[in-house]
């Protein structure tokens, strides 16, 4: 198993080593020790490898990730899996703002809290945070879902499109457009998988509220004048 | 004896002229402000207040076509593995699939190819069609981030970080419900038929110091392969340029407030940023103050129009040029052939700017398939190679009448001013004299 040493070994090494991997190669099983807040560490990976980093890690820790399974044992800074494609990301510790930004699918689990602006603009990312989220959480969400096991902060789902958020603490208040919507079987069903994949235990998808968007800002009008 | 006033005609009021009175009128009626396509209508100082000297006793000038003047230009020298090399200095500026219809977008990447320069994606993703037919492509990296995915990163040839456009500067895209048909509702990941509006920040960065940390990121994720631009609007043009150096750019885009949009508010197209001929020497000052000029690439857009206004804009000191409204025109925007159908829009061949309706008559603003298949794409990008053949035939021309083998030889002391205000802004002396506003302290 490669180990790469970020206090002795450039971060072009590790990136460069994680790009293009040839299809059935045998390092499949990669190791990063010393991250000391190193920004874009494992970005960009397109294979998928398996990718343990040991230590807290700067901004945008897997960007862009597409199919990799990245770890980091310790706390991740802003953008963490940044625009994922697939794959899954897991931060052991807390994550700063901006977890999962643009992600466009994959599962991306925070074990901590996350910052604000968790999920900001997210494509079809499932995030799953057992902690708590900071605010502006979701904003202009236009796809997949955002699960909450604490709170979260204020302006929710702010502008949202058609991300699925769910809430199981307090929300301090919702952003624009941004409503309570009923929790349907299939929204428990789906949330009980999200659970279940993000190693969340002894919590249970009936203490969840679903938030959506109303849909009002989806053409100019007039009467909406002051949420613009 | 009764006294008459002599009758006198009716006097409108400059203030409340009938433009600003139909606005009035508009807005009341509406309730929303106006939106349109284009770029700033009112008269800004511009490259036709700059004349070229040309040559006289001190400076012989070169002959037409025996003597060569050099018209090819690198991009992203500084840090780049694969910088771009383009035969002339005249790019195509970013505009969206879904602002424009796929065949315009296919025509423009076609003309650029066949004139040997690049073109530029927009807010809304990479068609595999542009990518096709354009032998250097540009990717937008927008605060949307709509359609953007790693493999598309690695298959452009540069990466261009739009902080924003000359239109707007600090304004987000909008792209109205009648143009997100399903294509372009799936790459948006949206709903179609909404009115869809982008953000105008980034998600996930702010400020410069964060923007050094995302060119890191994306450079990582390309092996440092592509060249990395930063394109911002005319605002404060020389902190801005500094900035984006600091970043880590490789080029520097600066688009002045003629620059054109898709769809924006009028009072932002016509109220905010700065006229493209007052951003280029700052720039260049901020790239000089750096030891970076000609090392750091500087590409100037906003307005440009002829092979004249390219010659100017390079003799201020810019690298290249981009073009986004002449380039639809040269395709067929506003073609006086389809009058009759610009007539029934209530409007007139070279005014028609509504292009958020997605109602284009020449098929090029717009996602309606029947107006789309008007622009045949083969032919529309010959003109396009065409117009771009004409420009830089036309800045040789000056450049060889200045004594100038290359392009990038012509300087400000080519130039004179025609009025203060340009002599002021290009830092050039007005024409007759010696001086121009700010020199000498006065
Ligand atoms: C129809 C249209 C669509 C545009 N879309 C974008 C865009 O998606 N991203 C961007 O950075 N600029 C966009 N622009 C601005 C151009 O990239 C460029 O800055 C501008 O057109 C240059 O000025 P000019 O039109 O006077 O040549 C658009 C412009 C037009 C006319």
């Amino acid at each position: 198993m490669p180990v790469f040493d970020l206090s002795a070994t450039p971060l072009r090494a590790l990136n460069s080593a994680l790009h293009g991997l040839e299809q059935g190669t045998n390092d499949t099983r990669f190791e990063v020790v010393n991250p000391r807040g190193h920004h874009a560490v494992a970005v960009g990976i397109d294979s998928p490898v398996s990718v343990e980093v040991h230590g807290s890690v700067g901004y945008y820790c897997a960007g862009m990730n597409d199919g990799a399974t990245v770890t980091v044992h310790g706390s991740a800074g802003p953008g963490v899996a940044e625009n994922m494609m697939s794959g899954t990301v897991i931060v052991e510790g807390d994550a700063s703002q901006y977890a999962g930004a643009t992600g466009r699918g994959g599962l991306l689990v925070i074990k901590g809290n996350a910052a604000s602006r968790c999920g900001i603009s997210m494509k079809g990312i499932d995030i799953v945070v057992h902690g708590s989220i900071g605010h502006m959480s979701a904003f202009m969400g236009q796809s997949g879902h955002l699960v909450v096991c604490g709170d979260a902060g204020e302006a929710l789902g702010d502008s949202l499109y058609e991300a699925k958020l769910f809430v199981r603490g307090s929300v301090k208040s919702l952003g624009a457009d941004c409503i309570e919507k009923p929790m349907k079987p299939k929204h428990l069903e789906k949330l009980a998988r999200l659970l279940e994949k993000a190693g969340v235990t002894g919590v249970q998808p009936e203490e969840f509220r679903r938030y959506g968007s109303a849909r009002k800002l989806y053409n100019f009008h007039i009467d909406n004048a002051d949420a613009y | 004896m009764s006294y008459h006033n002599p009758p006198t005609p009716p006097r409108k009021s400059a203030t409340f002229d009938d433009h600003t009175l139909a606005e009035i009128r508009r807005a009341a009626a509406t309730g929303i402000y106006d939106i349109r396509g284009g770029g700033t209508k009112r008269k800004v100082p511009h490259f036709d207040d700059l004349l070229f000297l040309g040559a006289s006793i001190s400076r012989y000038p070169l002959e037409g076509y025996r003597e060569k003047c050099e018209t090819s230009v690198v991009l992203g020298t500084r840090f780049a593995r694969k910088p771009i090399e383009l035969k002339i200095p005249i790019t195509i500026a970013g505009m969206s699939f879904g602002a424009l219809s796929g065949n315009a977008k296919e025509a423009l990447g076609r003309g650029a190819t066949l004139a040997g320069t690049s073109t530029t994606t927009g807010d809304g993703g990479m068609t595999d069609e542009e990518r096709g037919h354009s032998q250097v492509l540009v990717y937008q990296y927008l605060p949307s981030r709509y359609g953007m995915n790693p493999r598309d990163l690695r298959r452009a040839d540069a990466i261009e970080i739009v902080v924003g456009q000359g239109a707007k500067p600090g304004g987000g895209g909008m792209l109205l419900g009648q143009k997100i048909s399903d294509r372009v509702a799936e790459m948006r990941t949206l709903p179609k038929g909404i009115d869809q509006r982008s953000a105008c920040r980034h998600p996930d960065w702010t400020g410069p110091d964060d923007l050094e940390i995302k060119i890191l990121e994306l450079r990582e994720i390309t092996d440092w392969e592509k060249p990395i631009y930063v394109k911002v609007g005319g605002a404060r043009p020389y902190y801005d340029t500094a900035l984006a150096v600091k970043a880590g750019a490789d080029v520097v885009v600066l688009d002045g407030v003629q620059g054109g949009t898709a769809a924006t508010q009028d009072v932002f197209i016509e109220h905010v940023g700065m006229p493209t001929l007052a951003c280029i020497r700052p720039a260049v000052q901020a790239l000089q103050d750096l030891g970076l000029h000609r090392k750091v690439q500087l590409i100037i857009s906003g307005g440009i129009r002829s092979g004249a206004d390219v010659a100017k804009a390079l003799a201020l000191g810019a690298d290249a040029v981009s073009i986004g409204t002449a380039a639809l025109v040269a395709i067929g925007d506003n073609d006086p052939k389809w009058e009759e159908e610009y007539r029934a829009l209530g409007t007139t061949a070279g005014a028609y700017d509504d292009w958020h309706e997605g109602r284009d008559p020449a098929g090029i603003t717009t996602q309606d398939p029947e107006l789309a298949a008007r622009l045949d794409p083969v032919v529309a990008g010959r003109r396009l190679a065409n117009y771009l053949k004409v420009m830089t035939l036309e800045a040789q021309t000056i450049a060889r009448a200045c004594g100038k083998n290359r392009l990038h030889n012509l300087e400000p002391e080519d130039l004179c001013a025609l009025t203060m205000e340009a002599a002021a802004m290009a830092k050039v002396p007005l024409a007759g004299t010696d001086w121009y506003p700010g020199k000498g302290g006065f």
